[in-house]
């Protein structure tokens, strides 16, 4: 076992979550879906690192088991040395301060009936002992540093627009002063002019604080954007993981390239050229035998639907699991 | 540009709004002010002592003197009239805050709970609710002995059940709402987040089935003290009242038709009220 | 040869103001919008929220809520005739039939209690009277059309045994059965995974091209506009800002907020250190500025441009048979960046 190291990193190693759909005292038998399937990946300090999939993929719930807002049912969570699943009472708690999470509804994710302030102070109270003042004090910088004016801060979430609310979630998980920031889809329900403003803030968050990020998103734009590294998910497990921009422009794994080929990009010089996408994603509960993408997959060869392939190395920082990987230089 | 609008009552002066909407709402509104204030200044306004007895004059029809009538020991039906509005508006109200106290409780914590908990939670609700609410009321009442504390008691007890139901089905999508996650990734523990972030958010649909119900309790006190279990006399109850009027339906019209219409006033008032404040919460609303 | 773009038009907006009613005044959504809807071809209107799209595409249906909500002024001339005059019970006699609308979320535009055979042959008897054995014939036919797999024994399930873009494909079947001239799209594609999105783009293209249909294509994605379009309006605050043809728009984006929208958004297949935000938000409909509704975040802002409200013009530069029509004298004036 690889000892743990205190860099302020965050390291995931074959996490496993099943959930069972169905079931209950006098229901037939649970179906079992495989949500999450032995996944695996660093983040070290500073770094953002992209979990890209559709949905279904399990990136969503990935996101959740980091912070122990869904229980993982095997793997290691370890975040700077820490053990984040030994972790009870007081020890949870203060890991909590230091891993965050923004999401991605704007309209779902503020109390419809606490002011902006009690949303900011209430963390500040359950965590710290300090003066009234002290804490009004840091949720006013908190509303300051998202970019909100002041008088924002005694009135209710219906009073702002998405993009406020969503600067509004920022200035709340960033008010404990976290390390690092799990983001599901942080601009996903905003527009274009709104998802840059959010993007650019969350960049300048990013420097000022040195925060690391683990950023789901569905859109290889963004991703590209923010992240250093991606993965790609893919009915529970990791697929690809690399440098975004390498990935992207140069997928080793056919899933990959069928996602990139599919995200529109606005150049009408650059229209799809798909010849035929074959099928939907599997249902979860019954996914196909060996590779999972075997079904949809151009170059499956029979090996591909009785062998899982791994997650290895193909060649320095990229990592691929499919038995037959495109060349480097394709 | 501001964004959805939650639902009427939860913003500052939604109440009004739920309101100025709806003209019944004030019908509803004034009458059970008069019956409230009736109450409170039974000793000022009712003109006899309500049980004072007045053997030359029992069983007389409405006249000046009694404005509605004596009944069959002389007693002004008026002044008890007034004095048994007392008893009832007590009972009503203090048996579902009570009922509201321990089952929106309950209910809050199966919901949110969740699990083999909620299950047996549930299984005992239902059994609950399967029984008729006055033969329920009837049991307990004739368990625990007339007398008006055990039977606000007993009338609580029918309405546990229904508020906890009504407050575990909000409870149970407000899990999963992302602000109550947010509250878990911040470190808040289950009471905490139970308290004020899953309560504040579901309280006025409780409260507005509250004030429906309150009709119900109402009705439930004047059908157990009709069968004789409600208070006992000589104190004036309208359900009381309504028993002896039966008896004399013949020869006493007014001693049955006064209660009567006392109980159907302020249960309309109460279900009027209780319709506006329902509709200022209705989910169509909500454009969440 | 330059075609005159009107001998070719299906549909002509002109003038068109939405009204909506708002603490009992009436605030228009859609402002002096004209349009023309080419045959054969795929126009699409791309804008953000409040930019009055959607509400163009429900305008033009006449689906837009009684109460509270009108069609103030401006006229639609489709086959001869003014379809925002006309009664309730002749709309009905197009919709679906010679206009078909998709939506964004087809799990609650379809009728979760019929199955999908019955409500597809549902759209035909209406309008075609048919007798109902053909009516499930060319339904199935239908399905098998947009490539619903095992269409035989799935015209008979129910719409949620149908994952999202298999439901999507379902409606652009109902869509289909009564042979449009023309349907309108309202962000068909945003609920769905890039994958499946890109599955059904194709088809309705493949299908646009076999059916003859024009396509109304609105979205909120500039990809997918890119993928998709011949000719494009950028709508702002109730207004088309700028009206070209695809390939125009994106080599040559002409109205600050066209540019500005283009430079704030990232790209999968580009690396780009940074992106600019447009500062500010848009104007709410109950309190529209004076002049030009996007001067108040426009870098090339005159005083000319708070006064007076800009007129679509004519941009000097032609491509084909197409114009480019731009709603800022500034940028047209002056040099090109």
């Amino acid at each position: 076992m690889i000892p743990a190291l205190h860099n302020g990193a965050l390291e995931v190693r074959n996490l496993t979550k099943t959930f069972a759909i169905g079931g209950g005292m006098f229901a037939p038998r649970a179906e079992i879906v495989r949500a999450v399937n032995d996944v695996s990946f660093t983040i070290p300090k500073g770094m953002a690192l992209g979990l890209v999939g559709e949905s279904g993929c399990g990136k969503s719930t990935v996101a959740r088991a980091v912070l122990r807002l869904v229980e993982p049912d095997a793997g290691a969570v370890i975040f700077d040395g820490t053990d984040i699943r030994a972790a009870k009472g007081a020890a949870l708690r203060r890991l909590r301060q230091r891993m965050q999470i923004v999401f991605q509804d704007p309209y779902s994710s503020l109390n419809p009936r606490r002011t902006i302030r009690q949303a900011l102070e209430e963390p500040l109270r359950v965590h710290f002992r300090l003066s009234r003042q002290e804490i009004v004090e840091k949720a006013e910088l908190a509303v300051a540093e998202v970019g909100l004016p002041r008088e924002a801060i005694d009135r209710y979430p219906h009073e702002f627009s998405g993009g406020q609310r969503q600067r509004i979630g920022i200035a709340r998980a960033l008010v404990l002063g976290p390390e690092l920031i799990v983001a599901d889809e942080p601009v996903s329900a905003l527009d274009v002019s709104v998802q840059a403003q959010i993007l650019r803030l969350l960049e300048g968050l990013r420097e000022r604080r040195g925060l690391s990020f683990l950023f789901v998103s569905h859109d290889l734009g963004v991703v590209r954007h923010f992240c250093d590294r991606v993965c790609v998910m893919y009915l529970g497990r990791i697929v690809e993981e690399g440098a975004t921009a390498a990935v992207l422009d140069r997928p080793l794994h056919p899933y990959t390239k069928l996602l990139r080929d599919s995200s529109p990009v606005p150049d009408p010089k650059a229209r799809l050229a798909l010849t035929r996408i074959l099928g939907e994603v599997p249902s979860p509960t019954n996914p196909p035998a060996g590779c999972t993408f075997h079904p949809r997959c151009p170059r499956a060869e029979s090996l591909c639907s009785i062998e899982p392939p791994q997650l290895e190395a193909i060649y320095a920082g990229r990592l691929c699991a499919c038995h037959f990987p495109a060349s480097q230089n394709s | 540009m501001t964004a959805a609008a939650p639902t009427t009552l939860s913003r500052p002066g939604g109440l009004w709004v739920a309101f100025s909407n709806n003209r019944l709402s004030w019908v509803g509104l004034v009458l059970l002010a008069a019956i409230v204030l009736i109450a409170i200044f039974a000793p000022l306004i009712a003109p006899h002592d309500p049980l004072e007895q007045n053997i030359v004059s029992r069983l007389e029809p409405p006249s000046a003197e009694f404005w509605l009538g004596t009944d069959s020991y002389g007693r002004d039906v008026l002044s008890r009239l007034i004095y048994g509005s007392r008893i009832s508006l007590v009972v009503g109200f203090l048996a579902i805050l009570i009922a509201m106290s321990i089952g929106a409780t309950v209910g809050i914590l199966a919901g949110y709970i969740g699990g083999p908990f909620d299950q047996l939670v549930m299984g005992l609700l239902d059994v609950m609710l399967s029984f008729p609410t006055l033969l329920l009321g009837l049991m307990i009442a004739a368990m625990l002995g007339a007398s008006l504390e055990n039977l606000i008691i007993a009338i609580a007890i029918t309405e546990i059940a229904p508020f906890a139901r009504i407050a575990r089905a909000p409870t149970i999508s407000l899990k999963q709402r992302d602000f109550v996650e947010a509250g878990r990734a911040l470190g808040f523990g289950p009471v905490r987040i139970m308290r004020v972030h899953i309560l504040p958010n579901m309280i006025s649909d409780v409260v507005v089935m509250g004030s429906l119900w309150m009709a119900s309790a109402i009705r439930t006190e004047a059908s157990l003290s009709f069968i004789g279990l409600g208070v006992p006399p000589p104190a004036a109850t309208w359900g009381g009242m309504i028993r002896e009027g039966f008896e004399n339906i013949l020869d006493a019209w007014w001693l049955a038709v006064f209660p009567s219409l006392a109980i159907l006033l302020t249960v309309l008032a109460l279900n009027l009220l209780g319709d506006a404040l329902r509709d200022a919460i209705d989910p169509k609303l909500r454009a969440e | 040869m330059m075609m005159n773009a009107d001998d070719d038009a299906v549909l002509t907006i002109s003038n068109l103001r939405t009204e909506f009613r708002i603490g009992g005044v009436w605030h228009a959504a859609v402002r002096d919008l004209s349009l023309t809807l080419r045959r054969n071809e795929t126009l699409a209107i791309v804008g953000e929220s409040g930019s009055g799209k959607s509400v163009t595409a429900l305008s033009i249906l006449r689906l837009l809520p009684n109460a509270g909500a009108r069609i103030g002024a401006g006229e639609m001339m489709f086959e001869g005739r003014d379809i925002a005059q006309l009664s309730e019970h002749e709309m009905s006699r197009i919709r679906g039939n010679a206009i078909a609308m998709i939506f964004q979320e087809p799990m609650t535009s379809l009728n979760p209690t019929m199955t999908v055979g019955q409500q597809i042959a549902e759209v035909i008897t209406i309008h075609r009277h048919v007798p109902h054995s053909e009516a499930s014939a060319e339904a199935l036919r239908l399905l098998r059309e947009v490539k619903i797999p095992a269409a035989e024994s799935r015209i008979h399930d129910y719409p949620h045994q149908f994952s999202g873009g298999m439901r999507q494909r379902v409606m652009i079947a109902m869509a289909l059965a009564c042979r449009p001239k023309i349907l309108l799209a309202d962000e068909p594609t945003t609920a769905l995974d890039v994958t499946i999105q890109a599955q059904v783009l194709m088809q309705l293209d493949e299908l646009k091209q076999a059916y003859g249909m024009s396509i109304l294509f609105i979205t909120h994605n500039l990809g997918v506009v890119a993928q998709i379009a011949d000719r494009v309006a950028v709508m702002y605050a109730g207004e088309v800002v700028e009206l070209a043809g695809v390939e125009t728009l994106f080599a040559r984006p002409t109205h600050p907020y066209t540019a500005a929208l283009l430079r704030a958004m990232p790209r999968a297949d580009r690396s780009s250190d940074s992106l600019e935000p447009i500062a500010g938000s848009v104007p709410p409909l109950t309190s529209m500025p004076p002049g030009c509704a996007y001067a108040p975040r426009c870098p090339h802002k005159l005083p000319s441009c708070v006064q007076a409200r800009p007129a679509l013009q004519e941009s000097s530069d032609l491509a084909g048979d197409r114009s480019h029509l731009v709603r800022c004298p500034v940028r047209l004036a002056g040099a090109s960046p």
